[in-house]
Order: structure tokens, then sequence, then C-alpha cells
């Protein structure tokens, strides 16, 4: 049988001692990088720590550093990515390790609170159903963002975040763009003060590593250039806070 | 002045005085490359310079751009590479403004002020 000389990261952070360890995994048909990852906690190592939950690209929990690239390992064929049947597999970078293969993802998912990722209803359940026409401009901004899974990959992929703790992030921020274009929301102005300034919209460089790694084919580098052009606008009315 | 708004208004500045400088750089290159093919000499080429008020208008505002330009990104160069954020480099990016356009207008003035040589 062919094995795959795979090497995950065990421990903490580099700093407190994290390594790689390295396991021989039996390789199958369409096997996956999550597959791999399961095989060596179930038959291997128990201690091994990881995250995943869905397994069928839904829940955007179980992305990892597969090879050196951010990834979702639930979706991601051996094939695709170990063409010299070897994997190295380690946290996802610009997020605390907690341990192993598992990153604390309070500072990402508190980004999204900070650019205001909450709608904000302004209507109640007494009123009539608004009406969005799904042919509209706005509508069709926020379809092609909406799908985003939460998985962090694209925060793992961004050069700024590694240089600038502030920056909110593509996720986040593609998210703000979302409600940006939600006719039925009521927080715009405070939205678009959120999104605004180095640690929001206007800190993005367009890089497009966004783009070019999210597992959903989104855009974040589209949406944050949305941003830019309505902060612009409610720039120059005024109506930034 | 909000820092949102701030921030966003400065964006604008960019991208509009990149448009400005986008076009000031076609046009001063191509000068450049016919009237060193043509064979003009310096002279020759203050004599059409110095006096012409389109030559002054053209260059003043391409000094003007890179002044509101470099300074707004080298404010992100300083952030990102340095960490130093806020007042200090604010005040000090539009020192550097300042500096450019005095030390540009000047360089213009000299090439298109005076009677032709």
């Amino acid at each position: 049988m062919t094995m795959l000389s795979v090497r995950v990261w065990r421990g903490g952070a580099t700093a407190i001692g994290g390594r790689f360890v390295g396991y021989s995994v039996p390789r199958r048909p369409a096997q996956t990088v999550l597959d791999v990852v399961t095989h060596i906690q179930r038959h291997l190592d128990p201690t091994l720590a990881y995250r995943y939950a869905c397994r069928v690209g839904m829940c955007g929990s179980c992305a990892m550093t597969v090879n050196g690239r951010a990834r979702w390992t639930c979706r991601t064929h051996v094939e695709a990515v170990a063409a010299d049947e070897s994997l190295e597999i380690a946290p996802l970078a610009n997020l605390p390790v907690i341990r192993d293969l598992v990153t604390d993802m309070r500072e990402f998912f508190d980004k999204w609170a900070r650019a205001k990722g909450q709608f904000v209803p302004t209507t109640t359940r007494h009123d009539d159903f608004a009406t969005v026409a799904p042919g509209s401009s706005a509508r069709r901004a926020v379809d092609a963002a909406i799908e985003c899974i939460g998985c962090g990959v694209c925060y793992a992929s961004c050069d700024v975040v590694g240089w600038n703790r502030a920056y909110l992030g593509p996720a986040a921020l593609n998210r703000a763009w979302t409600l940006v274009n939600d006719s039925r929301d009521g927080a715009q102005p405070e939205r678009l003060s959120a999104v605004a300034g180095d640690a929001g919209c206007h800190a993005c460089h367009t890089h497009q590593s966004c783009t070019d790694r999210c597992p959903k084919a989104l855009s974040p580098t589209a949406s944050i250039a949305g941003l830019k052009r309505r902060t612009a606008i409610a720039a120059l009315k005024g109506v930034l806070s | 002045m909000s820092d949102a708004r701030r921030q966003s208004l400065l964006w604008i500045a960019q991208r509009a005085s990149a448009a400005v400088l986008g076009l000031c750089v076609v046009v001063h290159l191509a000068t450049m490359i016919v009237a060193v093919r043509g064979g003009l000499t310096a002279a020759e080429i203050l004599g059409r310079t110095r006096g012409s008020v389109t030559w002054m208008l053209f260059y003043s505002i391409f000094v003007f751009a890179v002044a509101v330009h470099a300074p707004i990104g080298l404010r992100t160069v300083i952030a990102e590479m340095r960490g130093i954020h806020g007042r200090v480099v604010d005040v000090a990016m539009l020192a550097f403004a300042v500096v450019l356009m005095a030390l540009g207008w000047r360089a213009v003035a000299a090439v298109t002020m005076g009677a032709p040589a």
C-alpha cells in the first residue's frame, strides 16, 4: 500500500515549543486532507487536536495550512495537493494557536462584530415582508458575497492582517459589504464609519490573496473595493461619524 | 472631523492625484523622448519652456499631484513598516508635502519663468 509522508504541527506556537512531527498514513482513493488528519488522530496519536464538524464544506471549521497554503481540508483532495505523496499540515496563519491544528478564532469573529456585521432591522414582526427585487444591483451585490462560511482562509492568507493587527480583514469586510447593500438594514452610516480607515477597507492593498484562496470562490477584494467607493461617497456627503 | 471621514477623504485625494499623475507622466515622458530624439539642446528646450504659461501650468499641476500623492502613500508605508500611527505621522507628512511642493515649484519656476533664452 502506498503511504503518505505527513508532517503535522504539534503543540502551541513556535515560541512555546511547537514543532512538526512526522507520520505515515495509508494512501486511499478520493482521500481528503481531513481524512488524513482524522486517520492520525484515530489510529496513530489520539492526543492530536484539530477541529471539524460537517465534513462537506458548509461549516467552515476545518481550515488549516496545507503545504504552506490555507485550505478547507474537508474538500481538499490529497491528490490535488500532494504530488510527491507528502503533506505538511499546520494551523491557520495570522491566528493564535491553541494547540496542534486548532486556532483561537475569537479575534477573527470579534472583527466581524467590530465591522458592524450584525443586521439591524428597521421594521418589526408586525410589519409586512420587505420586498427586495432579485434582479436589483444591490441584491446581486449581496448574492456575490453572501455565501461566506467563515472558515478564516482569507484571513490567514491576507498579508495586511499579518502586518496590521488592527485590520478587520477580508471576511469581516465582505460581511459588512453584504449589509451595506441590504435595503432593509438601518445602520448604514455607523457601519460605513466602522469599516473606513487604516483598520478597515482603506488598509487593503488589493493583493487579492483572499480572492485567490477563498474556497467558496467569493471575491472579498471586490467587496472591499465596493466599501471604498461607498465610504468615499459617504465622506463627501459628510455622513461618516 | 472623524477619523473615518479623514481617512476616506485621504483615499479620494490619493486616487484623484494618481489619475492626474497617470496623465502627467505620459505627457512628461513623451515630451522628453521627443526632445531628446529631436536633438534639442538644453538651451533650446529652455527657449521653449521659458515664458510658456502652458508648460508652467502643466508642471505646476504635476508637482501638486506629486505633493498630494506621495505623502499619503508614505504615511501608509510608515504605519505598516514601522508601526507609527496618528498625529505625529500626519504632521510629518504635511511637512513632507510642503517640502515637495516648494522644491517642485522652484524647479518649475526655474524652467518656465523669465524671458526666452
